[in-house]
């Protein structure tokens, strides 16, 4: 389990991480999921100690990463699959590693076979592809068999078949019961890989939430109506506090009500209808609409919990 | 291909407990480490063979020359001095290892893997540490090695041309030891700077103006600041473990050596805090 606490990063005037609060649970994957820039690799590098919080705090099972007796027994973490010495070859750079910790040397050879890089394991690490650094990367977390794994946008510049590779590998670790965190930009990715998402722009948490809730929050109330009498229909829907604006293509795009609602009211009204869509958004959609809003306003926590979603306390507690 | 996770795999979702109950990693293990990623980089062999062929090489080299040359020198009485001769070319060779002794921290932060070693050991004053003890202890081995290797060939080289000497002449067995503990310490001094300035190239160009151009440019000061200002320059100062005489304006062999432990270790204090304090 890892537990922020109002974790904050500043750089000069940039706050990085702006008093972030979460708890990332076991036995499922948990999407880390913000546009560039939001602050994912700087929390995630506050969570193994390379960057020490401007406050707050962040813990590994109750305690900070440095206090762990063998961190990678009980933490693995890939952030950038480069971190290591090109001149160095893989058994080796994963030798290095293992008697770091004590681990016994033959988990350098398991985990090689695992991630499929035994053939090439006498090759310096400084040649390898971004797909086998990747996967080196991946036997380095793996090596100390532990229960708590980070994955910094782990799909970033592979292929098909490792991007394939990685997710599989990620719901199979959640399976056995381990904690995953991976962050990404791409929605998409984490619609294929989450269980559960904690979105972030800027530095700041917008939403901490299943994925399912996530796509149904952001669909909700958004409808695209046409009519003999779209002026009309749009004033009725107004009374009703919905708001409508011109959909592509004609006709109405109206949020904050259901299509119900709106067949209804055009009834009321007499209004012939043409055409009644709900809009199922994309997560794509949903994401941008959360993060546009961060970006413009800072997300009012208020306003996103109108929507009935789960959203984050100020303790992280949920 | 499927993730199968060795025995692990298949295992039905319960939340996991951590590596608690699991063997601590000790400051045994950090040794170990450092020890593997020193002797698993070809710099290492190459910079610590171009140190050797420098310091005993080009020693023997010059202790040829000096001593065909003696006649005609103007070398006559106390100004030769055939153990100085002979461990002359350790001035390059300790160029050599320093630029060992910071590529150790440096390629560290030139390469990432600090991310990935600091990752592994979190204390970050035990990494630091344990990096010092296994890179200090393989320098002054070198050290040892290159300055006994120096002197008895050198000793060789000079010939019959001029007068040589032996182990067993006084104080001639304290230079030579001298001479690599000299070059463990700064191994271990330029470690430290590297760790402070995080670049390769600073770290060198520092250890260069330390040891060879702010030692120059002191001479062009008065000589009441100059005088004073050699006698306590840590390198200065810590180069009297090796010389047989001492010149005006010198500290003692083993004062002289103190001044270069004491310096060493303040920027060992100080990088010890800056890797503690600063963002990896
Ligand atoms: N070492 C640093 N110094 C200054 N600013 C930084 C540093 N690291 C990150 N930042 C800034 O912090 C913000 C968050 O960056 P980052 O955590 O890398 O975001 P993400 O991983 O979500 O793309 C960005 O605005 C970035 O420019
Ligand atoms: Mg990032």
């Amino acid at each position: 389990m890892i537990e922020a606490v109002h974790l904050t990063k500043r750089y000069g005037t940039t706050t990085a991480v702006d008093d972030l609060s979460f708890t990332i649970e076991p036995g499922q994957v948990t999407g880390f999921l913000g546009p560039n820039g939001a602050g994912k690799t700087t929390t995630m590098r506050m969570v193994i100690g390379l960057d020490k919080p401007s406050s707050g705090s962040v813990t590994i099972d109750g305690r900070m990463y440095r206090d762990l007796p063998a961190p990678l027994r009980e933490v693995g973490a890939l952030l950038d699959a480069k971190a290591l010495h090109g001149g160095r070859s893989a058994y080796n750079h994963l030798r290095v590693l293992a008697l770091s910790n004590g681990l016994p040397l033959s988990r350098v050879d398991e985990v090689l076979k695992m991630v499929g890089l035994k053939d090439v394991a006498s090759r310096r690490a400084g040649g390898y592809s971004l797909g086998m650094s990747q996967r080196l990367g991946v036997a380095g977390a793996l090596l100390g068999d532990p229960g708590i794994l980070m994955f910094d946008e782990p799909v970033n510049g592979l292929d098909p078949e490792g991007i394939l590779w990685i997710r599989q590998l990620m719901r199979s670790l959640a399976a056995e019961g381990r904690t995953v965190l991976v962050s990404s930009h791409l929605m998409s990715e984490m619609a294929l890989t989450a269980d559960h998402l904690l979105v972030i722009g800027r530095g700041k948490l917008i939403a901490d939430t299943g994925v399912q809730e996530f796509i149904d929050l952001s669909s909700a109330g958004t409808v695209v109506v046409r009519s003999r009498d779209d002026n009309l229909l749009a004033a009725r829907l107004a009374e009703q506090g919905a708001r409508t604006e011109p959909a592509v293509g004609g006709g109405l795009t109206a949020s904050g009500v259901s299509s119900s609602l709106v067949g209804e009211i055009a009834f009321a009204a007499g209004i012939i209808l043409d055409e009644l869509t709900p809009q199922r958004a994309s997560l794509e959609h949903a994401f941008m609409e959360l993060t546009k809003d961060s970006v413009d306003f800072g997300a009012s926590p208020s306003e996103l919990a109108s929507v009935g979603t789960d959203y984050p306390t100020t303790d992280g507690s949920r | 291909m499927t993730t199968a996770l060795g025995p692990r795999a298949g295992r039905p979702a319960q939340p996991r407990q951590g590596g608690a109950g699991a063997s601590p990693a000790r400051f045994s293990d950090a040794l170990r480490c450092e020890w593997a990623k020193l002797t698993s980089v070809r710099s290492t062999w190459v910079t610590l063979l171009v140190s050797l062929l420098l310091g005993v090489g080009v020693g023997a080299l010059i202790s040829y020359l000096a001593g065909s040359h003696y006649a005609t020198g103007g070398f006559r009485g106390r100004a030769w001095d055939p153990t100085a001769v002979s461990l002359r070319a350790l001035t390059i060779a300790q160029l050599a290892i320093a630029v060992l002794g910071s590529l150790v921290v440096t390629s560290e932060y030139g390469t990432g893997m600090i991310r990935t070693s600091l990752t592994a050991t979190p204390r970050r004053g035990r990494f630091l540490s344990s990096k010092a003890v296994v890179f200090t202890a393989v320098a002054l081995v070198v050290g040892e090695i290159m300055a006994f290797a120096a002197f008895l060939l050198g000793q060789l080289a000079i010939g019959s041309n001029a007068p040589h000497t032996s182990l067993a002449a006084p104080d001639v067995l304290r230079a030579v030891i001298g001479a690599g503990l000299y070059l463990a310490l700064i191994g271990l001094l330029s470690s430290c700077v590297g760790a402070l300035v995080r670049n390769t190239a600073a770290a060198i160009s520092s250890m260069v103006a330390l040891l060879f151009v702010l030692p120059g440019v002191v001479q062009a000061l008065p000589a009441s600041w100059s005088n004073v200002i050699t006698e306590w320059w840590p390198t200065q100062a810590g180069s009297q473990v090796y010389s047989l005489h001492r010149s005006a304006h010198t500290l003692s062999a083993w004062s002289g050596f103190a001044v270069l432990v004491v310096f060493t270790v303040i920027v060992f204090t100080a990088a010890l805090w800056v890797i503690e304090h600063r963002d990896a």
